[in-house]
């Protein structure tokens, strides 16, 4: 008898359908597109009040943290149901940036400090984020950031979701540290951002008081990115199903040449290739909820997989929902922009799907020349 | 215990109690074959005295899995595929209980191959134009046409047909299926060389063939409907099997990339890691759909599948025949032969690419597989139709 790798669930369970469900209606009670995109344009572009209600109303912000630390003690799987709807929703929450990144983060960091933080993120009512560039893909990081005397010193620019960061977690050549932003010594400035559903900012240490989670940032920080890319892949679906979902209702409805614009071949087939990827998209972006949960497959595979083949997908489909979409699709007023920007945006957050594969070829054995 | 745990049970004790009274050492093949049919082992979802025993279709595996470990010889499905998987599951669900009875014991061991003639050189992807005329006479139906693409016919002893009986009704009401008797006079069968040199399919030329009315599979002018079950149940045999990562058509361009460093530049290598991920991707959704299945909840994934399969296969065996430069140029064999069986991943580089071509057009092109997505899971409305309401004498040809 020869022994096979334990192949992934790739399917939902029923459990994982009801917090789909749940999370679903309160967004499509509190969360309509025309009220995003007036958000985008207001100083505050994060709907704390969303947050509140997904982080602690339903407790999601403690998804990844053991009950003993005051979670909910659930798994990656959960996780990335919740981040396909967020996807869907185009969500200005920092699901993926707190009580993803920050989290896993922080549950590879030992010791007490640690500890403390994790449970206060699970509350829901602390905001976490790692402060690294929402670009570096999983791996080293190189910041300027620099620990002496207690307190850092320096500036990381394009932090994902930085704005509404109670805590950032900072990586430094002398290890990872956890800084208030309300702390004298943090400047937060906020980026003219491509999506402004998940904005970026500037964050500046000068003299920054510091506490040390870590002796080395490496493998923490290492895993807080490599949950995020994996899960990233789940968001991704979401904007993909979201993209297909409308442009299929679009067509349908939409008369030209006395007939339903869907009923032409050409666009017809443009629409079934794209149900296709989003299949495929489906399957790899399962793939790594479950590899990252039970460790089923390698995660590293798993998540540079995902985001290798779920980054143009979902670009793909915001391109073909404006393009089908006619001249509505171009207009301001139309929501198909949002998702495509968080497409784009998405592409490039926690490593492009060139950077994946470069990743995957060393994984695999298929070396460069 | 639940309901399906004591019918694994009682499977698998009727599978061992078949190897106890039959020993695979000392009983020959075919003998082995026979007696796992009579004992209800063949299929088991099928009903008793037919191979089965009317269990859940899940529980094959359970007997499968036993009858591997004991080393016992199998059908062979590769040989008799469009027997499993197309005529039987019309027989049964179409045929007389005399037809399941003396059709489905051969079948399944494999005493009789299986071919089937649907498509004709004037009705491919509008299979329901087909001209092959069937036209009444005594107890028989007396046929003349012409069958394409008709992979087994050089090894069957029946063939699955449908023909037109009666040219004044619009196309899909004028059809019906039979059960073509390939041994019988008037059935020519010529090889059909392809562009990789080999006759892996046929055509079948029908002049005044006989076929006796007992070997109609439901009613005259319901032979469109009864091709539906067969269409169907070609698709679903798809996705049954788990494929390792690498398992397919990527496996010998992956080997060649890594055996052969003097090969390598930087524009395959990115064109080899992308189609590495489509592929483990379509692997992935291949996996999906089997845990779906199994689960008891099929998706519309299956739909997809063959699309996919289909552009992979043609792009990785476009890319490895590139790889190989200067041997790209070669070919191993251009020799006319007919071969039992199929193989896409088989042989070299050059033929791989080239078989791979028939993919896209062989069990429905990927254009109408296309609109099928975007009309049956996608709920997008038909191209206006010109010949829903025409007789089929009527049609432009």
């Amino acid at each position: 008898m020869t022994v096979k790798p334990a192949q992934s669930d790739l399917l939902y369970t029923e459990e994982e359908e009801a917090l789909r469900s749940a999370v679903r209606s309160l967004l499509a009670d509190r969360c309509d597109a025309a009220g995003v995109l007036a958000r985008t344009e207001s100083e505050h572009p994060h709907d704390r009040d969303l947050w509140k209600a997904l982080a602690e109303g339903m407790g999601l912000a403690g998804l990844l943290v053991p009950e003993t630390h005051g979670g909910q003690g659930a798994t990656h799987r959960e996780a990335a149901v919740v981040l396909e709807e967020l996807g869907r929703a185009v969500a200005p929450v920092p699901f993926l940036t707190s009580a993803v990144i920050a989290t896993e983060t922080l549950l590879a960091c030992p010791g007490e400090e640690a500890a403390d933080l994790l449970a206060a993120l699970a509350s829901g009512r602390t905001v976490g984020g790692l402060a690294v560039p929402f670009a570096n893909a999983p791996g080293p990081v190189r910041t300027p950031v620099r620990y002496s005397g207690g307190a850092l010193r320096g500036e990381v620019a394009g932090v994902a979701d930085a704005a509404v960061a109670d805590i950032l977690l900072v990586p430094t050549a002398e290890g990872l540290f956890a800084v208030d932003t309300g702390r004298d010594g943090v400047t937060v400035t906020p980026q003219t951002s491509l999506d402004r559903t998940r904005p970026l900012a500037a964050v500046t240490f000068d003299g920054a008081p510091a506490r040390r989670l870590a002796a080395r940032a490496g493998t923490p920080v290492r895993t807080g990115l490599r949950a995020g890319a994996g899960l990233l892949a789940s968001e991704q679906l979401g904007i993909a199903e979201w993209c297909l979902a409308e442009t299929v209702r679009h067509t349908k409805e939409r008369h030209q040449f006395n007939r339903p614009v869907g009923s032409f071949q050409a666009l017809k087939h443009r629409l079934a290739k794209l149900w296709l990827d989003v299949v495929n998209t489906r399957a790899v972006a399962r793939h790594a909820a479950d590899a990252l949960a039970t460790g089923s497959d390698e995660p590293n595979l798993a998540a540079a997989l995902a985001q290798a083949h779920a980054s143009p997908v979902a670009v793909r489909a915001a391109e073909e929902a404006l393009q089908l979409h006619g001249g509505i699709g171009m207009t301001w007023e139309h929501p198909v922009h949002l998702y495509l920007k968080r497409a784009k945006a998405d592409s490039i957050g926690l490593g492009t799907a060139g950077q994946h594969k470069e990743a995957l070829a060393e994984l695999v054995a298929l070396p460069s020349p | 215990m639940t309901a399906a745990e004591t019918t694994a049970a009682e499977l698998r004790r009727r599978t061992r109690d078949l190897l106890a009274a039959h020993p695979v050492a000392t009983t020959g093949h075919t003998a082995f074959l026979g007696a796992r049919f009579d004992a209800g082992l063949a299929w088991v979802h099928y009903p008793e005295g037919l191979g089965g025993l009317g269990a859940p279709r899940s529980l094959q595996a359970v007997v499968d899995a036993e009858l591997a470990a004991a080393g016992a010889p199998d059908n062979d499905p590769r040989r008799i595929g469009i027997g499993l998987g197309m005529a039987a599951p019309t027989v049964l669900a179409f045929g007389t209980d005399e037809q399941k009875r003396r059709l489905l014991r051969p079948l399944w061991i494999g005493e009789e191959v299986w071919c089937q003639l649907f498509s004709e050189p004037g009705a491919g992807s509008d299979l329901a134009a087909l001209s092959t005329r069937a036209v009444r006479d005594g107890d028989d139906w007396v046929v003349d046409g012409q069958k394409v693409w008709t992979s087994s016919a050089h090894t069957a002893r029946w063939g699955i047909l449908i023909a037109r009986t009666d040219p004044e009704v619009p196309k899909h009401r004028g059809i019906t299926y039979f059960v073509c008797d390939m041994t019988a006079p008037g059935v020519e069968v010529r090889p059909l060389r392809q562009i990789t040199g080999e006759a892996e399919f046929n055509e079948v030329f029908l002049t005044g063939v006989r076929i006796p009315d007992t070997r109609r599979l439901g009613g005259v002018g319901d032979g469109w409907k009864v091709a539906q079950t067969t269409l169907m149940n070609e698709r679903v045999a798809i996705g049954g099997m788990r494929v390792p990562r690498e398992g397919g058509m990527i496996a010998p361009v992956a080997r060649a990339w890594r055996e052969r460093p003097d090969l390598r530049t930087h524009d395959l290598h990115q064109r080899l890691l992308t189609l590495w991920v489509e592929a483990e991707a379509a692997r992935l959704t291949g996996e999906r759909l089997r845990q779906q299945l199994a689960a008891g909840e099929p998706g519309p994934e299956g739909s997809g599948m063959k699309l996919g399969f289909a552009r992979l296969n043609q792009e990785i065996s476009g890319l490895e025949v590139e790889l190989l430069g200067e041997e790209g140029l070669l070919y191993d064999d251009w020799t006319m032969r007919r071969p039992d069986l199929v193989d896409f991943t088989g042989r070299e580089a050059g033929y791989r690419y080239l078989r791979a071509k028939g993919n896209s057009i062989e069990g429905g092109t990927s254009e109408v597989l296309l609109n099928i997505v975007a009309e049956r899971v996608l709920g997008l409305p038909q191209e206006p139709r010109t010949d829903k309401d025409v007789a089929w004498k009527d049609l432009a040809r």
